[in-house]
């Protein structure tokens, strides 16, 4: 670990704090339905869809009416996108004849950027054209984004308002967040990133010849406005295959900056939002808190592990001492522009925030600087989080902590003076299993299922990280992968594709009966005899019950992948790869 | 008597008689009513078939003989804590019972009927009407319709001093079992066999009917989720290791399934809300349902009378204040001739004190005297002696009749007024004095504050709740004994339709209420309140309106009740954190336990250094098993609870039962470890 390396970590996390309340009370205002300086410009556009839809965004809809809204918005776009991917060979802006993509992969891929995963079995430039690209995937990068925090808003809103009986309009919340928050910031992103020397433009793939004298061919294509969403919108896939690895689509150090920011930025903006929709903004900041101090110390040590290199190739010889000219530590799958430090805080951003765009290859890191990035989506990326999803995410685990500890004050728990009762412990238990039976589940079956077994591409225990990283990535709906692992194939297309699908709308559901539920209750006043929810204390509380049952669920498997690497690399026992 | 059964935690007899029963929870349709304990018997049931099947192969079988044997005790100690619940609220249910001894009644057709039936007391139904003369048992719970009889109640109550039931009014409900000492009443029955309040308790703390209260519902779902997460935990954990190259035995995994379900807290749930109605009984309170008593815990405002709660019973005169031009003497001697037909603890005490501050005599003559009987409706009284009509009244009453005589003089009005004032803002209430025309002074009754009774109220408030004190005063005087007593508000004039109305009014601030009442009139407010105690020797209307009934009928209970919900939640909590936290230490047990053969660097997650991977599995099912024991003292006399705010409460419990919940289990397994190793029971 190097000053420089510190540094840069803690300019990029200082900038998130700073905007966080600047973005956060805007985007409050936005859901409340209120005018912003966007208004002018945005709303003769917003009222004209509304019109055009034959919607009154005033007419508030009750819980079940909203989730039915929801499942049919995303229904429609996850169909849409499968006959786009499925016909691209006859649809136009295709200039490198790219065909129809397979049954199995146009599945996968429909969900997966639906569902705001943005796994990516494919490779982008070789498998979709521009218009699948543009027209299939930036729009779900958009509406799924909008669709997160639809979900988030509509169960803020089941805590703030007392004894009501709707909880939004989704229609209404979809267009907004759409309109005020995601397209005019990717707009503004987009022109920074060409600037910053992002390709975008519809041109033909150019061919180069290397300084070795090899022909190299350079794919070309609009990826600065599907970077500046992919990142904002916590969507994460790349125009390229190695995503911001790739010079192209992360030019410059200050591209990597802006890009690494976005990755938590709106998900840590709308925690503060949060805090202002439920009329107490300490309520904001205490969740604010406990998730930057899991990723502080998520950061902190995939850092120092990656400082500290791998031992079996310094055994070899090679240097990996951090100087002037080697950012020192475990290099491999890395960009050297980047190093260890902003490797490692974008491999550890990126799947807090449910994001997955990568800017290094997760599967190289070490043990432990890999078991970071598997855990924060084990733990189901409740720090930070997905635009939207961190939130509500973090919610229900507020739901769960509140209820056990809760009762230690011998009260009926409740949060935000909603009283936690048997409906929501069971909605929010349903919500939390999806994890489990999904990535326990699914690693499981690969493990014993010799076919599916075949997509591994390492020996021993690393052979499990990839499996075990796969299905959480699927589940969590994050998207970045240990890229080792052959994930292209019917059989983990279909069922990655249905932990992406179970993993994003089993948990929606459960999630907006959860704000039925609660918008219902009355707000009971608070007291002495009510446990604070803004202190140290229960940011404490919260870090713990999180760690706990996220540890307890998959500690015994992670013992078998990662930490049983970690163990073995340190006593000189190496797998290698599978012939 | 009730007091006189508080059995002593784990009795011997009880813990004897427990055990059996333990064996015979077994049954798995007991068993499944408990998720976690049945999901924990089924695996018992497997390992016993693997060691049947490996000791008729014969193969080494000390291992799983002794994790099934483990397994089968955490059955049964979860069972046993709850026989020992049980058992303890059974002999609380007895001495209820002895007070219900088989009694002939004497059944009559209708009030004005001479001739009764002679029938058994077990067959009345409600709606009978039966005779009760001196020296009968009441033989079930009713009302009195007829007549007025001194009751000794002290079968229920343990007070030993009899009480007067009469009909109509407030004090009709008599309780079956009671003992009526003079006089003979008609009392119709109102409850059927089976139905009575002793019935329902004896029901409840016995836990046989136990019906399961919404929190308890929420905290077993909670643990059947978990139960799930780690049934797939372990289930999967199977596919890891066949990847890995090896395969766990069965019994392994039933093991860290066993160790890992919430097995602490779902062995004594029924135990601690079995415990709670106990401790409940012995406070001489009776609940309705386990609801209510969990409700109570969630209180925020109580709602208390002033009289009999906040101050002493009754009010004294205190002092006589004359108006100016008239004597303390004459003011003392009217205040005393019209204060002789008021047979309330006031009137009396105006008697008294006019007796001894100005010496009056009582008129040895009352002939010729009229008298004008107290009564609530008009609050005046007063004598009349020829020509002079004396009176004595509440202020407004005593205005309203001076203006029928005669207006009163402004300069009298206005010392009238500053006089009444003056007592009123001193938390007094002044009663004025007439004679006739002639208005002669005000009387300085007195309310006196109970000792420490500030002091509960601090108390409350440090646990959030809320007192408002209720009372028939006027604002004035209801804002001096609020001040005085410290209570955070009062409702001052009080009906009971604005006692309703406030109820409901706090109700839709999203507050719980809390409130005791013994008359008829308080019965549409004990209904609505979250909590209702119906003091015992109030009417029936009141005791069916209520939830609770308090035998002592002590308004101040309340706090208890409240306290007692308290624990109630306190102790799942605590319980359901501390089971949680140990399951790290048995994971650092476990795991390594189970794969340091595929891979021996995990040896280094060993970090207890336990022996081997057979005694590391076999400490920590032992642990599981010995802790569910260990707690069930603390399952029976619940968490301590000390009023305090909700912050320091939380801090004090995480430390307790989350952080140690974590400690503890590393060092008992460590413990157990090195006692299996020594007794090479591995």
């Amino acid at each position: 670990m190097t000053a420089d390396g510190i540094l840069q970590i803690l300019f990029t996390l200082a900038l998130l704090a700073l905007l966080t309340p600047l973005f956060g009370g805007y985007m409050a205002r936005v859901f409340a339905g209120e005018r912003t300086w966007l208004s002018p410009l945005v709303g003769p556009v917003e009222r004209g869809l509304y019109r055009l839809a034959g919607i009154d965004p005033a007419k508030e809809q009750h819980w079940t009416s909203y989730t039915l809204a929801l499942l049919a918005f995303n229904l429609l776009g996850l169909l849409l996108l499968y006959a786009v991917l499925r016909l691209q060979g006859w649809l136009p802006l295709n200039p490198a004849g790219l065909g129809a993509v397979s049954p199995d992969l146009a599945f996968n891929t429909a969900i997966s950027f639906t569902s705001n995963t943005n796994w990516q079995a494919y490779g982008g430039e070789s498998t979709l054209s521009y218009f699948s690209q543009m027209v299939g995937l930036t729009v779900q990068n958009f509406v799924s984004a909008a669709t997160g925090f639809a979900v988030a808003v509509a169960l803020i809103r089941g805590f703030a308002r007392r004894s009501g009986r709707t909880v939004g309009n989704f229609w209404a919340d979809l267009v907004r967040a759409t309109l005020y928050v995601l397209l005019p910031l990717a707009f503004v992103s987009a022109i920074f990133l060409v600037w910053q020397g992002v390709p975008q433009n519809f041109g033909a793939y150019v061919s180069a010849n290397t300084l070795e004298g090899a022909q190299q061919i350079l794919a070309q294509g609009p990826v600065a406005s599907q970077i500046a969403i992919k990142q904002l919108g916590s969507n994460g896939g790349g125009f390229f295959n190695v995503n911001s690895a790739h010079p192209y689509e992360n030019t410059t150090a200050l591209s990597n900056l802006i890009q690494t920011l976005y990755l938590l930025l709106l998900a840590s903006a709308l925690v503060y939002s949060f805090g202002r929709m439920v009329k107490d903004t300490r309520q904001g900041w205490a969740l604010w808190a406990a998730m930057s101090i899991m990723l502080v110390t998520g950061i902190g040590v995939t850092y120092w592990a990656e400082a500290q290199g791998n031992p079996a190739i310094a055994a070899l010889g090679v240097n990996d001492t951090a100087s002037e000219s080697n950012s020192g530590g475990n290099m491999e799958g890395k960009e050297v522009r980047f190093g260890t430090a902003l490797s490692s805080l974008w491999a550890v951003s990126t799947t807090a925030a449910s994001n997955g765009s990568v800017n290094a290859m997760h599967d190289s890191f070490t043990p432990i600087g890999g078991l970071v990035p598997m855990a924060n989506i084990m733990l189901g990326e409740v720090i930070f989080g997905g635009v939207g999803a961190g939130l509500y995410g973090m919610l229900v685990f507020v739901i769960l902590a509140v209820f056990i500890a809760g009762l230690m004050v011998g009260r009926t728990p409740e949060y935000l003076g909603k009283k936690i009762e048997a409906k929501e412990i069971k909605l929010a238990l349903l919500a939390v299993l999806v994890y489990p039976v999904c990535i326990l589940g699914g690693a499981a079956l690969t493990a014993v299922i010799p076919s599916a077994l075949a997509s591994v591409a390492n020996a021993g225990p690393h052979g499990l990280s990839e499996i075990l990283y796969a299905y959480a990535s699927g589940t969590g709906n994050n998207g970045s992968a240990f890229a080792g692992f052959n994930a292209n194939t019917l059989y983990h297309n279909s069922m990655i594709g249905l932990a992406m699908l179970l993993g994003r709308f089993a948990v929606i559901v459960p999630t907006l009966a959860i704000a039925g539920s609660l918008v219902t209750k009355k707000t009971l006043p608070a007291s002495a005899g009510t446990f604070p929810t803004h202190g140290g204390l229960f940011i404490g509380l919260l870090i713990a019950t999180i760690v706990i049952v996220g540890g307890l669920t998959f500690f015994p498997a992670l013992a078998l992948g990662p930490i049983a690497e970690h163990l073995s690399l340190q006593a000189g026992t190496l797998f290698g790869a599978i012939p | 008597m009730m007091n006189s059964s508080n059995a002593t935690l784990l009795d011997g007899r009880i813990a004897a008689q427990a055990v059996g029963v333990a064996f015979r929870k077994l049954d798995p349709r007991l068993l499944f009513r408990n998720p976690v304990m049945f999901v924990t018997a089924i695996v018992a049931l497997l390992t016993s078939l693997i060691f049947v099947r490996d000791l008729v192969q014969g193969a080494d079988v000390l291992l799983t003989g002794q994790i099934a044997a483990w397994l089968w005790f955490t059955v049964l100690f979860a069972n046993f804590a709850e026989a020992v619940a049980e058992g303890r609220g059974k002999a609380q249910a007895a001495s209820l019972r002895r007070t219900r001894t088989e009694t002939m009644a004497r059944k009559l057709a209708s009030i004005e009927a001479t001739a009764c039936e002679s029938v058994a007391a077990a067959s009345l139904r409600a709606g009978d009407l039966v005779l009760v003369e001196a020296g009968d048992t009441i033989p079930g719970d009713g009302e009195v319709v007829d007549g007025i009889a001194t009751v000794n109640e002290s079968a229920i109550t343990g007070e030993s001093a009899p009480v007067i039931r009469e009909s109509g009014g407030d004090r009709s409900a008599v309780t079956g079992g009671t003992l009526v000492v003079s006089d003979r009443i008609v009392v119709r029955i109102t409850a059927n066999p089976g139905e009575s309040f002793l019935d329902r308790m004896i029901a409840l703390v016995e836990g046989a009917k136990r019906q399961k209260t919404p929190n308890e519902i929420a905290l077993t779902i909670l643990l059947v989720g978990m139960t799930i997460i780690f049934l797939l935990v372990t289930v999967t954990l199977q596919g890891f290791a066949l990847y890995t190259g090896f395969l766990i035995p069965v019994v392994f995994l039933v093991a860290l399934l066993v160790t890992l379900i919430p097995t602490t807290i779902g062995g004594l749930l029924s135990a601690i809300g079995i415990a709670g109605m106990d401790r409940l009984v012995k406070f001489n309170v009776i609940a309705k349902s386990g609801r209510a008593v969990e409700a109570a815990g969630d209180i925020d405002v109580l709602l208390l009378d002033k009289t009999g709660t906040i101050t002493l019973g009754n009010r004294q005169a205190a002092e006589f204040l004359p108006l100016t031009g008239v004597q303390e003497h004459e003011l003392a001697e009217a205040a005393l001739l019209s204060s002789l037909a008021d047979e309330t603890p006031e009137g009396r005490s105006i008697v008294a004190l006019a007796r001894q501050r100005a010496g009056i005599a009582l008129p040895a003559d009352r002939s010729g005297m009229v008298f004008v009987a107290f009564t609530a409706q008009t609050r005046m009284s007063g004598v009349d002696l020829g020509d002079r009509r004396i009176r004595k009244g509440a202020v407004d009453r005593m205005r309203a009749w001076m203006e029928e005589q005669a207006s009163i003089g402004p300069a009298q009005g206005r010392e009238l007024t500053g006089l009444v004032e003056r007592v009123a803002r001193s938390g007094g209430t002044p009663l004025v004095v007439a004679d006739g025309r002639r208005l002669l002074g005000v009387i300085y009754l007195k309310d006196i504050v109970k000792p420490g009774i500030r002091e509960r109220f601090a108390t409350l408030r440090q646990m959030g709740i809320r007192t408002v004190m209720i009372t028939g005063d006027n604002p004035l005087t209801a804002a001096a004994i609020a001040a005085e007593a410290g209570v955070d508000d009062f409702l001052a004039e009080a009906t009971p339709e604005l006692k309703l109305e406030r109820i409901r009014q706090y109700q839709a601030e999203g507050r719980l209420v809390a409130m005791c009442g013994d008359g008829s009139n308080d019965a549409p407010a004990l209904a609505q309140a979250d909590v209702g105690v119906a003091m015992n020797t109030g009417t029936q209307a009141a005791r069916e309106a209520g939830n609770m009934v308090d035998l002592d009928s002590d308004p101040t209970k309340l706090i208890e009740i409240v306290m007692i919900g308290k624990q109630l939640l306190m102790s799942r909590g605590a319980l359901t954190t501390f089971s949680i936290a140990n399951d790290v230490a048995k994971y650092f047990a476990i795991i390594p336990a189970l794969f340091v053969a595929a891979y021996p660097p995990l040896q280094a997650l060993n970090i207890m250094a336990l022996h081997s991977p057979a005694s590391a599995i076999l400490s920590a099912i032992i642990f599981n098993a010995l802790v569910i024991i260990f707690l069930i003292p603390l399952a029976l006399k619940g968490v301590r609870y000390r009023p305090a705010p909700a912050a320091s409460l939380l801090a004090r419990n995480l430390l307790l039962y989350g952080l140690g919940g974590l400690v503890v289990p590393f060092l008992g397994i460590k413990l157990i470890d090195l006692a299996v190793t020594a007794l090479g029971l591995v």
